[in-house]
């Protein structure tokens, strides 16, 4: 397309520009500046990106240079007379339409690139990202695969004092894995609030809006992990909702898929087991730390009225039912989520037994897997 | 502008303003407390407050206008405000007409699959069917949803009559003043002050029917929801213009006003008007197509 | 020739007294006044707010407050700023100069003024007063988007609201009151194209202010009856849609930058000509330009909103639209340093304040053309991209042009001299930490870091001590600013009428310093 040579030669004419005039290191150069990326829409962003700079750049020199040269060289002290010209219709028109000019030249392939970023026709893999607070939940759509992804525990111990820790906040217990070389299309949508899914390096920011689904598409050229965040404020732990895409090659992506079918089989086959009170709560005491310590805290104190307590919580402390029941089915126009489509049977069952007998609570009583697995 | 030799009148400390805050907050507070369970009487005080203020800041200006310390200029002062306050409510009224516009224009028609929604429907809605009036809202449950809409041809077709009579009245009676016929003025304004209060007691009648008979309600989806709010708010508005003619017929029985001199009077008048086109404005839009 | 009448038939006497002087004032200078204490007061508040950001960003890891405080730090913060600071700082200068500039007694209708005025103390108290309430302060960003602003924000949004309305009837009267004393209070023979700029700016301000400020209260009524009378106006699930929410928002919001932004070009526009010695550049196409930008400011808006998933036709739409701000916007600019060039310059304090804003305003303005780009976009936005353009705009843009009118007009309400060697040493510490605050958002941004949160990754570490050093060196300098203000007010060398040599305008050649408190009794004579 006759756009994207424009933007490809301006491109070359433009970093040859940039190197010479900062003679960085590439290290150094990726933390200052926008990733070139791993998707054919994330160069040509940055590409664009680089050409409007230097657009800037070079107005700005423009600008500035006539600002300095006046500040230097027309000041009184050094006896300038004022002139006292005012006006002139042709230079006014002049700086009227070179700026236009400018502008319909950044347009020509801007007006290519957004064509290209939106059409996420004939995709080959259809993945549903839903944002709910502050985790998120991927469904493979053609897959039969399906889980949610949240902020890693590694991360999440490190927030008092973070030295050190690998990729800390950008690490999830579950990435996303995605083949390489094949468009996927990423379909939005959200539970709660208003999320965004950004990750850098495939140029892929897209809201993700309660009821609406958005899309957006990459091709990945370069298989490798892919790190980004949530990009829209969604309240509380906004800033703690890392995503993880691992790009492998294809064999790697089946394999993976059927590892996570297997993973699926079992963790459904274990709903028909019987736990002891211990290994309930043991397994509850992790869902817990996982899924709902964020909102009510790790030891069980809430943040009231917010997020009540679980500590002598009237529910948690009632009748069972109608525990079981807040979990599973969340309350809506809260932020209590229906964790039925979130975590499996056990964890249901474990994190209920875990809430009645721990934190404060000894109420006593336990819940079975085959229980909830028969309230669904 | 002006060049001529009359002196502007700058008035010297007032306690009006201040009296006039205490009240707003008080509403506010108020009723913010009330949406928490608190009782709404904090809400009454401060809207006791408001009245008593506008009572005394427009008795003041009156009393200042009949002394005659109003120039020409401040006249002008005065019509300029007036103008610009008018198109501040319509800015607030396009608001919620392009509240409206969305929802009919684009996110029911999005929510069915409309442009690059195909997606939304298919995975999210698919049940939803978009239309307008939208009487069944993609998530029923949520929501009391209406069994029918309101239509245009009975009693809003009669209060938009009613309206542009009331329209034609106050008219008649502006022109009355200017040929300083004051009977026909009082009457004029008497009349239009009835057709508006007729109105909103229409109004009022309609929603107890939308409520009771069509189960149409403030929560029955953005169909309700932009009913309720467009015509609440102008029937507010209606209201609070039929208040002030009915002051302006009080004065206007007293003997105030002359031929030449009688801003407020023609204030009303615009705002009466301004209010007369919304109306037009929502039975189009909102009540007919 | 016109001439004010009091209502006790005295003419020119003094102020009452007491504080009821300033509770009952009409006088738009003790109005002037009190806009730019409350000003000042919120700048120092919204700035300890932005302290409280910038301590906690200092290094990664939670250290100082819990994630959501922060987030209510980051919206009062935005919020105070926007409609604290910056607005009725500009609202109080309008008070003070627009009679003086063109020979009015005092404003059209000097009890709404007042009341315009008395409305702020209350609003921004409730606003305040939600940090202590049950379940914190509104945490939902000054944008506050539904839904978290409507189902799942905390009981003191409904104060937040509140307070919202009151502000915005507050700016609405404000507004009118500006418009009908330029139309209507102007002396004789000062026809439009005559006005002074900052008048002619704060024309089309107030124009925007009372299209945009009812949309606002629009807004913030809706998000008060989705939350608590059932309707479902940002409800998907009733047919609504969360997104309305933000054109909406955007609707106001969007002019609503111009508004903070288009009374700067007129102080500018007053000052660089003063102290280059020459009359300003192109005055007309000053006049046209601000005009396009208003009227250009409505056509913009969804730019806010380019990763919402709107069609793309929409964003090829706000995309070219908004980029074509660029041209009226140099124009200014352009115009500017024509007006410098060949000049004779000197360079007080109020200039460098002035050259200042040329330079900077001019960097946030570059990175504001390449949000509009929409692809870009993508990856800039809700960034500290988008951070650094704001603040390069809105600090080192608006309130630069503040900092520079106070310098430039205090002499003539004080009839003191400010301490010059103060001044510079406020503009050369503030420029130099405000550089060190903003420059490296840009990286960061670009880097990857997205804004409103309260902890980052390692890699952004650097940059963000680095921008907080010059954060609290910024803050710490506007501390000294309320000190060189107070000594103004206290004493100082005494002004001359003209208080610069070569200034133009009414207020430097009809009035003493410090002027009179009714400025223009009669009606002066304009040439
Ligand atoms: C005073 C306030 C102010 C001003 C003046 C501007 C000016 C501009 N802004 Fe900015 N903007 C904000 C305040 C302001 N902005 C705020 C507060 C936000 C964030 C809100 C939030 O989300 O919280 C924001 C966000 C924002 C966004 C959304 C970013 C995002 O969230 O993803 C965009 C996108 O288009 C944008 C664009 C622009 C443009 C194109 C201008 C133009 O007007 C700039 C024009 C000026 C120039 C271009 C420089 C001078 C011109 C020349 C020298 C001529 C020649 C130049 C060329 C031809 C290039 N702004
Ligand atoms: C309108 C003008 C305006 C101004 C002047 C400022 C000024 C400053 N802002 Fe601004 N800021 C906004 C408008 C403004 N901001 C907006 C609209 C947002 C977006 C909010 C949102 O996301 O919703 C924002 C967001 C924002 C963020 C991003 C937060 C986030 O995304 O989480 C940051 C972070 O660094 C920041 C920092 C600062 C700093 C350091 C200053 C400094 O310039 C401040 C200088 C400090 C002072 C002038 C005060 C000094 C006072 C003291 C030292 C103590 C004295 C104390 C007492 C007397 C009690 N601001
Ligand atoms: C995003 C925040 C959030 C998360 C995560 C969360 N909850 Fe909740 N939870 C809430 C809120 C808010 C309420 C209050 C709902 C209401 O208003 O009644 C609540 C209520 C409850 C209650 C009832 C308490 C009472 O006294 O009313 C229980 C029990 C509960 N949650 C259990 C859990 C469990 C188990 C998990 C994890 C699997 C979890 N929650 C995760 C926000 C959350
Ligand atoms: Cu999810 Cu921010
Ligand atoms: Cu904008």
């Amino acid at each position: 397309m006759i756009f994207r040579r424009l933007s490809k030669h301006s491109y070359v004419l433009f970093t040859a520009l940039m190197s010479s005039l900062l003679a960085t290191t590439a290290q150094a150069d990726y933390e200052l500046n926008m990733t070139e990326g791993v998707t054919p829409i994330s160069q040509q962003i940055y590409d664009l990106h680089m050409i409007v700079l230097w657009i800037c750049v070079i107005i700005g020199i423009g600008v500035f240079g006539a600002m300095a040269y006046s500040i230097i060289y027309h000041r009184k002290s050094k006896g300038a007379k004022a002139a006292t010209f005012h006006e002139s219709t042709t230079i006014e028109i002049i700086w009227t339409l070179v700026p236009l000019a400018v502008l319909i030249a950044i347009a020509v392939p801007a007006t290519a690139t957004l064509l290209d970023l939106e059409d996420t026709s004939e995709a080959d893999v259809n993945i549903q990202v839903t944002g709910i607070q502050w985790k998120w939940r991927y469904k493979y759509l053609d897959e039969d695969v399906e889980f949610i992804s949240s902020l890693s525990e590694e991360s999440r111990n490190a927030i008092p004092d973070p030295t050190g820790v690998d990729n800390y906040l950008l690490d999830v217990d579950k990435p996303i894995v995605v083949p390489v070389n094949k468009k996927i299309r990423f379909l939005f949508t959200a539970d709660d609030v208003i999320h965004a899914w950004w990750v850098p390096e495939l140029a892929v920011k897209q809201d993700a809006v309660p009821g609406f689904i958005n899309d957006s598409w990459a091709t990945i050229e370069e298989p490798g992990i892919y790190r980004g965040q949530c990009a829209e404020l969604c309240g509380k732990d906004h800033g703690f909702m890392p995503i993880v895409v691992n790009a492998v090659s294809e064999p790697e992506y089946q394999e993976w898929l059927v590892a996570m079918r297997a993973e699926a089989a079992a963790v459904a086959a274990a709903a028909d087991q019987e736990f002891s009170m211990d290994e309930l709560v043991a397994k509850g005491e992790s869902v817990y730390a996982a899924n709902c310590s964020a909102c009510h805290g790790p030891t069980g104190a809430g943040v009231p009225p917010v997020f009540p307590a679980i500590t002598g919580s009237s529910v948690a402390t009632g009748d069972i039912g109608a525990h079981i029941d807040i979990i599973m089915n969340g309350k809506t126009g809260t932020a209590m989520q229906a964790f039925k489509t979130q975590i499996s049977d056990v964890d249901i069952a474990a994190v209920v037994t875990f809430q009645r007998n721990s934190l404060g609570n000894t109420v006593g009583d336990l819940v079975q897997p085959s229980t909830i697995k028969s309230l669904r | 502008m002006s060049a001529s030799a009359e002196e502007y009148y700058v008035p010297h400390g007032t306690n009006w303003p201040i009296i006039g805050s205490i009240g707003l907050a008080t509403t506010v507070i108020g009723f913010a407390n009330y949406l928490h369970g608190s009782s709404i009487w904090m809400t009454f005080v401060g809207l006791a407050i408001l009245i008593f203020m506008m009572w005394g800041w427009f008795g003041q200006v009156i009393k200042e206008s009949m002394e005659g310390k109003y120039s020409a200029q401040v006249d002008m002062s005065f019509r300029w405000s007036m103008g610009w306050f008018i198109f501040s409510e319509v800015m607030f009224f396009a608001a919620f007409f392009g509240a409206l516009f969305y929802a009919r224009m684009f996110s029911i028609p999005w929510l069915d699959g409309a442009s690059n929604n195909a997606a939304t429907a298919e995975l999210l809605w698919p049940e939803f069917e978009a239309a307008w009036p939208l009487l069944e809202v993609p998530l029923a449950e949520k929501f009391e949803q209406a069994k029918m809409a309101m239509g245009a041809w009975g009693l809003p077709a009669i209060n938009t009559v009613i309206l542009l009579t009331s329209g034609v009245t106050v008219t008649w009676a502006h022109h009355a003043l200017k040929k300083n016929q004051r009977s026909q003025l009082v009457w004029g304004l008497a009349l239009t002050v009835a057709l508006g209060f007729l109105f909103v007691g229409l109004q009022a009648w309609e929603y107890v029917h939308a409520y009771n008979d069509l189960g149409l309600k403030m929560t029955s989806g953005i169909y309700g929801s932009t009913f309720f709010m467009l015509t609440g708010f102008h029937g507010f508005h209606v209201t609070m213009g039929a208040t002030m003619l009915l002051i302006i017929l009080f004065r206007a029985m007293k003997g105030h006003f002359s031929p030449d001199n009688h801003f407020a009077f023609e204030a009303v008048a615009w705002y009466w008007h301004f209010v007369d086109v919304v109306w037009l404005g929502l039975f189009i839009f909102v009540y007919w197509i | 020739m016109s001439t004010a009448t009091t209502h006790d038939e005295h003419h020119d006497h003094g102020p009452a007294s007491g504080l009821m002087r300033w509770v009952t004032t009409t006088n738009h200078k003790d109005i002037g006044t009190l806009y730019l204490w409350l000003s000042f007061i919120m700048l120092l508040t919204g700035g300890a707010m932005a302290m409280v950001i910038r301590a906690e960003l200092f290094q990664p890891g939670l250290q100082l407050v819990e994630p959501n405080f922060f987030n209510s730090m980051t919206t009062m913060h935005g919020l105070i700023m926007v409609f604290g600071a910056i607005m009725p700082a500009f609202v109080g200068l309008a008070n003070w100069l627009i009679p003086m500039m063109i020979g009015a007694p005092d404003m059209a209708l000097p009890r709404m003024n007042n009341w315009s005025f008395w409305i702020l103390p209350f609003a921004f108290t409730m606003l305040a007063s939600t940090l202590l309430m049950e379940g914190g302060a509104p945490a939902f960003g000054w944008t506050f988007y539904a839904p978290l602003s409507t189902t799942y924000a905390p009981d003191s949004t409904d104060f937040f609201i509140f307070a919202v309305h009151l502000m915005g009837i507050s700016s609405v009267m404000g507004a009118i009151n500006i418009i009908a004393t330029i139309l209507n209070m102007r002396a004789p023979g000062m026809t439009l194209m005559k006005m002074p700029l900052f008048v002619w700016t704060w024309l089309i301000t107030a124009y925007l202010l009372i299209a945009v400020m009812p949309v606002l209260a629009g807004a913030v009524t809706m998000m008060l009856t989705d939350r608590h009378f059932g309707t479902s106006f940002f409800d998907a699930a009733g047919g609504g849609d969360p997104v309305m929410f933000q054109h909406i928002f955007w609707f106001f919001g969007h002019p609503e930058v111009y508004i903070m932004i288009l009374p700067a070009f007129g102080i500018i526009s007053a000052i660089i000509p003063t102290f280059a010695r020459k009359p300003l550049f192109g005055y007309s196409s000053m006049v046209y330009a601000s005009a396009s930008i208003a009227i250009l400011s409505f056509m913009v808006w969804a730019h806010h909103m380019f990763t919402t998933g709107m069609p793309v036709a929409g964003e090829l739409y706000f995309m070219y639209a908004t980029i074509l701000i660029a041209v009226p916007t140099g124009v200014k600019i352009f115009n500017w340093v024509s007006t410098m060039w060949k000049g004779s310059m000197t360079f007080e304090t109020p200039m460098l304040w002035a050259l200042g804003f040329v330079v900077m305003f001019t960097i946030g303005g570059f990175s504001g053309l390449m949000l509009g780009v929409a692809p870009v976009d993508t990856q800039y936005h809700d960034t500290y991209f988008v951070v650094a353009h704001f603040h390069y705009v809105l600090v080192t843009g608006a309130l630069y042009s503040i900092i520079a009118a106070f310098y430039y007009w205090v002499p003539k309400w004080t009839g003191n001299m400010y301490d010059e060697k103060l001044g510079k040493i406020h503009f050369w510490w503030s420029t130099i930490s405000v550089n060190l605050l903003f420059f490296p958002q840009h990286f960061i941004g670009l880097a990857g870091m997205p804004r409103r949160i309260p902890d980052y990754a390692l890699q952004f570490a650097e940059f963000n001590m680095i921008s907080s050093i010059g954060g609290f060196a910024f803050g710490l300098a506007q501390v000294f600013f309320l000190y060189i203000v107070v000594k103004t007010i206290k004493g100082g060398e005494k002004a001359t009428d003209e208080v610069w040599e070569g200034a133009t305008g009414l207020e430097f050649e009809q009035l003493p310093s410090p002027a009179p408190y009714h400025s223009f009794n009669t009606a002066p004579e304009v040439k």
